[in-house]
């Protein structure tokens, strides 16, 4: 058993953990704290000081955050003091502060916002000197440093979970500022977009490019042919900005909502997913059996895409030329649909939802245009940007009747839907390599060793006769862990999934932002995940090679997988680039 | 900061010996970044682009975090100090007669901001906390030649004095 020490929190006794922070004890106590930089295991500094306590014996006010507990300590968590001294440091930050709430994008889910309301603050005490901010606009995701508190949330967040550290903190006192180095934009340095920073952000600081109003005008033209397609994780997440509780599965609901913001033809990636796994599983057969370039490495994440192009290229020829599911999403449309109902490509608007940022610089990448001249995507949105949408279309979200997508297009299996949770894409693909390879019915479809939360998983799988050796890891610091492996000529896997983003897609940079009290208290990558699985257990279609809007669509169009059509619309290219 | 476009780095034989040596010694350490940073100042004078991005690749650590730490501390410096240093003294007594103007009138003259060099490597601007001469006030050095008691009428004449004396050299 864990050492235990005795502590007293306002008159009150308690035995916790020792070695845990006065936080953690508190939380551990049920007395709420509030905080602004701290994330757990990320960002520990106590430099916000609004974690403050008064502890007995000390002359000054702790940050409870970095202090550690010990035995007979003695704390008050709301006195006079500590209250006073909360609030004037909301204040001095609120002096600082461009006070726009009235329409900032996280006007509601802003911790800064919560704690100036609770504290009853007065957001013009100290008028002081307002600092010279810049603004860093990209396609993906913009920088307003004149919202920004200085928490370094972000900056631990890159450095940390993604090894890319890009952003810092520049100059000193007054002046300083969140940025790149030699003030570049994130355009100009080895930023991987995946918009982990912004999740982490407290404030409106960091928050994506909005596409919104260009969607929507496209939506209210009526010349033009919109369809849309929600990625599998939107569905498990879009639920938290209207209230709902973390992990519940929205999809009726997500597609009905589609179709009353008006788009013509509403799909669903799940079934792009499929179609991503019938050429992807093929490409991995046939590099197995014909000394292919070996571990293949999948190649649905546009944020591990522009990692590998900077920081690993020598192995490009290990990624899958595969496009992303959006892509094939996109290259379908253009080509198989637009001919299929006489739809004119220059009448037709691509529209992906999203968890993640990086898919709004995807979209304009070289090679992802299957329709010459077309891009396969036009606009992608987060699933962030879906929520405002939806309230701004005044539609009442929580009461919709469940709807299903559009065929064809619109079927998923739920091998599909996994693909939103880390390990997913790998048990998609061994779903369907096994009974392609076996020619006979898996006796098992749960694939366990590729599931769960954990940074890297390796694990064995037998194809056939053959051990196939398969590794799974997201969040760039882990595949960086896996990428070193390669390098130093130790590793002997044959196919690796890669995502981004820690937890993959559940957890992208686009996905709603909870607060830090959540984030540093539940996993909400498994509990999004587990929606997933929950759904894949019930389902009848798992596996995407018996997706009967697959077997048409190849029947119809692509032929087989790997073909010459499938080649030309549904692969790509990848370009080293220089960090 | 701005990126200085006027003065193209360049990197003599001995330098880059010396540069790799203290890489060499420190690098790997990421807790050695700052004294890493002091001695390549030492070498080249400054810390333009590019040794930043030298020490960035020799001790494994991001181009930005190299960036916070040279801005951070005033002592490293990303452009070139000039042959001749003009400081104003920005302390209250000098800045209340007038110092802000003079240093205005510098900046104009020179065609710099605070903290750059002209292009040509002779002038460089970095104004200055309090010095304690305050009788003199406001107050310029020229490297160590002091001009007190001046307005910003002067600064054109003073630069003048060291155009000449940098073509007499
Ligand atoms: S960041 Fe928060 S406090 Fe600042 S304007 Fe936005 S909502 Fe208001
Ligand atoms: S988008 Fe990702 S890589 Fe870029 S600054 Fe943010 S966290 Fe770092
Ligand atoms: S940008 Fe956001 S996360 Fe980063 S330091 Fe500023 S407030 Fe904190």
């Amino acid at each position: 058993m864990q050492n235990k020490v005795n502590i007293k929190i306002n008159g009150k006794d308690y035995q916790v953990d020792a070695g845990i922070t006065l936080l953690e004890a508190c939380k551990q106590a049920g007395i709420k704290i509030p905080t602004l930089c701290y994330l757990k295991d990320v960002n520990e500094l106590g430099a916000c000081r609004v974690c403050v306590v008064e502890v007995k014996g000390a002359r000054n006010l702790v940050a409870s955050c970095v202090y550690p507990v010990s035995d007979n300590l003695e704390v008050w968590t709301n006195t006079e003091r500590v209250i006073k001294s909360r609030k004037t440091t909301l204040e001095l930050i609120l002096s600082n502060h461009n006070q726009e709430c009235t329409s900032c994008v996280r006007s509601g889910s802003c911790e800064l916002q919560k704690l100036a309301y609770e504290y009853g603050c007065d957001g013009h005490k100290y008028e002081g000197e307002k600092q010279q901010f810049l603004e860093d606009v990209t396609d993906y995701l913009v920088r307003d440093n004149s919202k920004c508190i200085l928490c370094r949330r972000c900056i631990s967040t890159c450095e940390k979970r993604q090894a890319v550290a890009v952003i810092g903190a520049n100059e000193r006192g007054f002046k300083t500022n969140i940025g790149c180095t030699f003030n570049k934009s994130l355009n100009d340095v080895p930023c991987v977009n995946c918009g982990q920073c912004i999740v982490s952000c407290p404030t409106g600081a960091l928050r994506e490019r909005d596409n919104i109003d260009d969607v929507l005008k496209q939506v209210f033209d009526k010349e033009k042919f919109v369809v849309v397609a929600p990625a599998p994780s939107v569905r498990v997440a879009l639920g938290e900005e209207f209230g709902m509780p973390i992990g519940t599965n929205v999809e009726g609901k997500m597609i009905a909502a589609l179709r009353k913001i008006g788009f013509d033809r509403v799909f669903d990636v799940n079934f792009a997913a499929d179609l991503t796994i019938m050429e992807e599983g093929t490409e991995f057969i046939n590099r197995l059996t014909n000394g292919g370039v070996l571990p293949m490495i999948t190649s649905c994440s546009p944020g591990w895409i522009n990692y590998i192009e900077q920081y690993y290229p020598e192995f490009l020829p290990n990624l899958s030329t595969c496009k992303s599911p959006q892509q094939m999403y996109g290259a379908t449309v253009k080509r198989y649909y637009a001919k299929k109902f006489n739809i004119p490509l220059d009448k037709l608007v691509v529209v992906s939802v999203m968890p993640c940022v990086a898919k709004k610089t995807e979209l304009k990448r070289p090679y992802q245009s299957a329709a010459d001249g077309y891009q396969d995507v036009d606009y992608s949105i987060t699933t962030r940007e879906l929520a405002r949408m939806i309230k701004r279309m005044g539609i009442d979200f929580l009461n919709l009747a469940d709807e299903k997508p559009d065929s064809i297009l619109g079927e998923g299996s739920t091998a599909g839907l996994i693909f939103g949770a880390t390990g997913g894409v790998m048990e998609a693909a061994l779903r369907t390599v096994k009974e392609v390879v076996e020619k006979k019915p898996l006796e098992k479809i749960d694939f366990e060793c590729v599931r769960g939360t954990q940074g890297i998983k390796r694990a064995v799988v037998e194809v056939n006769g053959v051990d196939v050796k398969v590794c799974v890891a997201s969040g760039i610091a882990n595949a960086k862990v896996i990428m070193e492996e390669l390098k130093s000529g130790k590793a002997d896997y044959h196919f690796i999934e890669i995502m981004c983003c820690p937890g993959g897609c559940v957890n992208g940079g686009g996905q709603p932002i909870q607060p830090a009290s959540v984030q540093n208290s539940v996993d909400i990558r498994a509990l999004r995940a587990s929606a997933m699985y929950s759904a894949d257990e019930r389902a009848v279609l798992r596996k995407s090679h018996e997706n009967p809007e697959i077997i048409q669509l190849y029947k119809e169009f692509y032929q087989e997988p790997n073909s010459h059509l499938a080649h030309e619309c549904l692969h790509t290219h990848y370009i080293a680039r220089k960090k | 900061m701005k990126e200085n476009k006027g003065v193209c780095f360049t990197e003599t034989p001995e330098q880059k010996v010396q540069m790799d040596a203290v890489l060499e010694q420190y690098g790997g350490d990421e807790s050695n970044l700052l004294v890493v940073l002091q001695e390549a100042q030492k070498i080249y004078g400054y810390l333009p682009i590019e040794v930043q991005k030298k020490v960035a690749d020799g001790m494994g650590v991001s181009m930005e975090k190299v960036y916070g730490v040279v801005t951070f501390y005033s002592f490293l410096r990303t452009d070139p100090v000039g042959k001749y240093n003009f400081s104003v003294c920005m302390g209250t007594v000098c800045y209340v007669k007038g110092a802000g103007l003079i240093n205005e009138k510098l900046k104009e003259v020179l065609g710099i901001d605070d903290g750059q060099c002209t292009p040509d490597g002779l002038f460089a601007i970095a104004p200055t906390r309090c010095i304690g001469c305050c009788g003199l006030a406001p107050v310029m050095f020229v490297n160590d030649d002091v001009y007190g008691n001046i307005t910003h009428n002067d600064v054109e004449d003073i630069v003048e004095i060291y155009r000449k004396r940098a073509k007499n050299l």
